[in-house]
């Protein structure tokens, strides 16, 4: 998958769930806000990473294609 | 089986998967709040919030469907197919089983946005998902109306502990939100939460510590 | 509440600066800060030179080198072209929301002359083929009496093809920002959106927008005139062309220059001994130290290198007797208030970032103020809507490099200025409610 995983900061209200179902591809800072890793996605994670966009409270994650 | 018997097994079917249906849509409501507020269920990671009011909403769902259906086929009262969504169209208790109608349509518009929730406009579906009060009020009042089943014994207070749950969530959320800080004013917050000494303070701090 | 100092008045005189390039000044007039009327514009340079067909614009701007001078110096052509290919019909903007306090050179072009400006925004409607156009500032009443007036004589006059509307920005600092500006336009708060998707894609009224700073587009009416070769007459070959600057003289001076991209800053800014750091690029730029910047052009080429950029011509000189880092405290702080508190990692950073600054401007600081403020720095780089906190980072990150000599004193208990007195410029509002964004 070429696509990139990206975070709408001015959505994103720090649930936190995407940083539980992919940890993979994202971790949390010390304020609750989701760091993702920079790049392609691996296709390996397409599920999580599909669950982790439905999943997300706000749907500030988002599953973009690549520039 | 006489027909009286099989009335009676359809009647019991409908009153019975009737409280199992309120007991659910109360479930998915709490549930709901406390998806909104950020809360975890004790112990459990926090997808399983959002997982649990996802999939109990659609369990409720199909314990509706049944609850309708055998009340539809029971022929010891007449409601007709087409009252299950269209509201007061019932000859039998046209206006108590008109809320349930209402809260059937609610509850497969909140249903039915949510699944194409990722297609549709931010602002919409959230708007539209403030009508889950309405489902569950309408459904409260339903049960309430069509049957004296809840009017004594377990089932009494099985209501009233399904109402005082829902009033109380409701009123937890309308507090949390009163207390939020508008996002115009939320550095100056901050700033004001560090004094220039504060900066002592400990690395990790969790998202509760901070202004959300 | 004032932002930024008043527009220059009549027969303040604006000083030249010595640069090897003749045919400056371009933008403003030779002598004086007097308002170019349309009689006296229009006797100077004649009627805009509308090219009869949308497009034709384009390659001559990509000859001429243009780059925009809101700040972020990207190739003119290449957003017009951008803008030009669009299905729908394209809006263009004229960004004069000259949100940096340090910064007065928009307002000065807007006041002196109007007219180029607006020359500059009916040829860029022209290139992409727009017939809706917008001048987009902060609430400056004078200024935007005369603006209203000179759309609406030019309107009489029928030498306007696309119509003109203004918008007006809130005092902030993110307020010029591209999508705070098509928010602000649309209706909503001038607060920036996540991109994708890009103004230039979508913007105002969903349709493709063309976002330029004002002094862009007085250069492209120019251009337009000119040719390409024209304008290359001054500059350097990468970074041709003139600009505006606005100088922050170690004496408390302010002046709005234009000069040569190229220009060695030393005959900008009095760089003696009096004077120990200069700041490039306004409050997300970069500090350097005197003597460096004693060396250095006003070009890329120089300063990014340097870890500063040209940006939108801001440069101050620092004098010695200061405390950088007060002065980088009280912007930190300046900055962090102006956050739109949107998004996480820029509303719980900056703040932070801002109280470590406060920590180490005071005597006998916590050391462990610049530890948190670089882990701080790290965390907000790069995880908001907008550049703000990225700006903020590369501001205070060279602070703490530059005045590296000053933190050391301060940790012994002294200070270059114990009485810490202000010298860059800061606004004193902040935001309080949502009525201060729209």
């Amino acid at each position: 998958m070429k696509d990139q995983l990206r975070v709408d900061p001015t959505v994103c209200s720090g649930h936190g769930l995407c940083a539980e179902l992919l940890p993979e591809l994202i971790t949390l800072d010390e304020w609750g806000y989701p760091i993702v890793a920079d790049g392609p996605v691996p296709r390996s994670l397409d599920r999580h990473v599909r669950r982790a966009v439905t999943d997300c409270p706000v749907l500030a994650l988002k599953l973009l294609p690549a520039r | 089986m006489s027909g009286i018997t099989q009335s009676t097994a359809l009647w019991y079917a409908s009153r019975a998967t009737g409280v199992v249906s309120l007991l659910l849509l109360t479930g998915v409501t709490l549930l709901g709040v406390l998806v909104n507020r950020q809360g975890r269920l004790p112990g459990l990671p926090r997808f399983v919030v959002t997982g649990l009011h996802r999939n109990l909403s659609l369990l409720a769902v199909a314990f509706v469907a049944i609850h309708v259906l055998t009340a539809v086929l029971d022929p010891y009262v007449t409601i007709g197919l087409v009252a299950i969504v269209i509201p007061f169209a019932s000859p039998y208790k046209p206006l108590w089983l008109g809320l349930g109608a209402i809260s059937l349509d609610l509850v497969l518009a909140l249903i039915l946005t949510s699944l194409a929730r990722a297609r549709l406009n931010r602002r919409f579906w959230r708007g539209l998902h403030w009508f889950a009060y309405l489902a569950w009020g309408s459904a409260t009042a339903h049960s309430l109306t069509s049957s004296t089943d809840m009017h004594s014994g377990v089932l009494l207070y099985l209501v009233i502990a399904c109402i005082a749950a829902v009033a109380g969530a409701v009123i937890w959320r309308i507090t949390q939100a009163g207390r939020e800080v508008p996002r115009e004013e939320r550095a100056a917050a901050t700033l004001d939460m560090m004094s220039p000494r504060s900066v002592r303070a400990p690395a990790r701090r969790g998202p509760r510590e901070n202004i959300h | 509440m004032t932002f930024g100092t008043t527009v220059p008045h009549p027969g303040q005189p604006l000083t030249q600066p010595g640069g090897a390039g003749d045919g400056l000044p371009r933008l403003l007039p030779a002598r004086g800060a007097v308002p170019v009327d349309l009689r006296t514009h229009l006797g100077r340079l004649g009627q805009p030179p509308y090219a009869g067909q949308a497009g034709r614009l384009i390659p001559v701007l990509q000859a001429a080198g243009l780059t925009g001078r809101g700040g972020a110096a990207f190739p003119v052509h290449r957003k017009l072209a951008a803008v030009a290919k669009a299905r729908t019909q394209p809006v263009v903007i004229g960004n004069g929301a000259e949100s940096e306090p340090a910064s007065e050179k928009d307002k000065s072009l807007l006041w002196i002359s109007p007219h180029l400006v607006l020359d500059g925004l009916q040829l860029a409607a022209e290139a992409v083929g727009s017939d809706a156009a917008g001048l987009y500032l902060h609430r400056h009443p004078r200024l935007l009496e005369n603006l209203h007036a000179a759309i609406a004589e030019r309107a009489a006059a029928g030498m306007d093809r696309a119509g003109v509307e203004i918008f007006e920005a809130p005092h902030r600092f993110l307020a010029g920002e591209e999508s705070a500006l098509a928010s602000r336009v649309n209706g909503g708060p001038a607060m920036p959106r996540f991109k994708p998707p890009m103004v230039f894609e979508r913007g105002v009224a969903g349709r493709p927008t063309l976002v330029h700073n004002v002094e862009t587009l007085a250069h492209l009416a120019l251009i337009a005139r000119f040719g390409p070769d024209w304008f290359r007459a001054a500059g350097t070959d990468a970074e041709p062309g003139s600009m505006l600057c606005t100088l922050h003289q170690a004496d408390g001076r302010r002046d709005v220059v234009e000069t040569e991209l190229g220009t060695p800053l030393r005959s900008l800014l009095t760089l003696d001994g009096h004077t120990q750091a200069v700041l490039s690029g306004g409050y997300h730029g970069a500090w350097l130290p005197a003597a460096d910047a004693a060396r250095m052009t006003l070009s890329n080429a120089d300063l990014r290198p340097a870890g500063a950029f040209v940006g939108a011509g801001v440069l101050a000189a620092l004098p010695a007797d200061r405390c950088g880092i007060a002065e980088a405290a009280r912007v930190a702080r300046y900055l962090a208030l102006e956050s739109a508190g949107q998004c996480g990692p820029c509303f719980n950073g900056l703040p932070r970032m801002a109280a470590a600054m406060a920590e180490i401007a005071s005597p006998r600081p916590d050391p462990r103020a610049v530890t948190d403020m670089i882990r701080w720095a790290g965390l907000v780089q790069g995880r908001g809507a907008c550049h703000h906190p990225d700006g903020a980072v590369r501001f205070i990150r060279s602070a703490l490099h530059v005045f590296r000599d000053e933190i050391t004193r301060h940790g012994q208990g002294r200070c270059v200025d114990p009485a810490r007195r202000p010298f860059l410029p800061l606004p004193d509002s902040t935001a309080l409610s949502a009525a201060d964004w729209s």
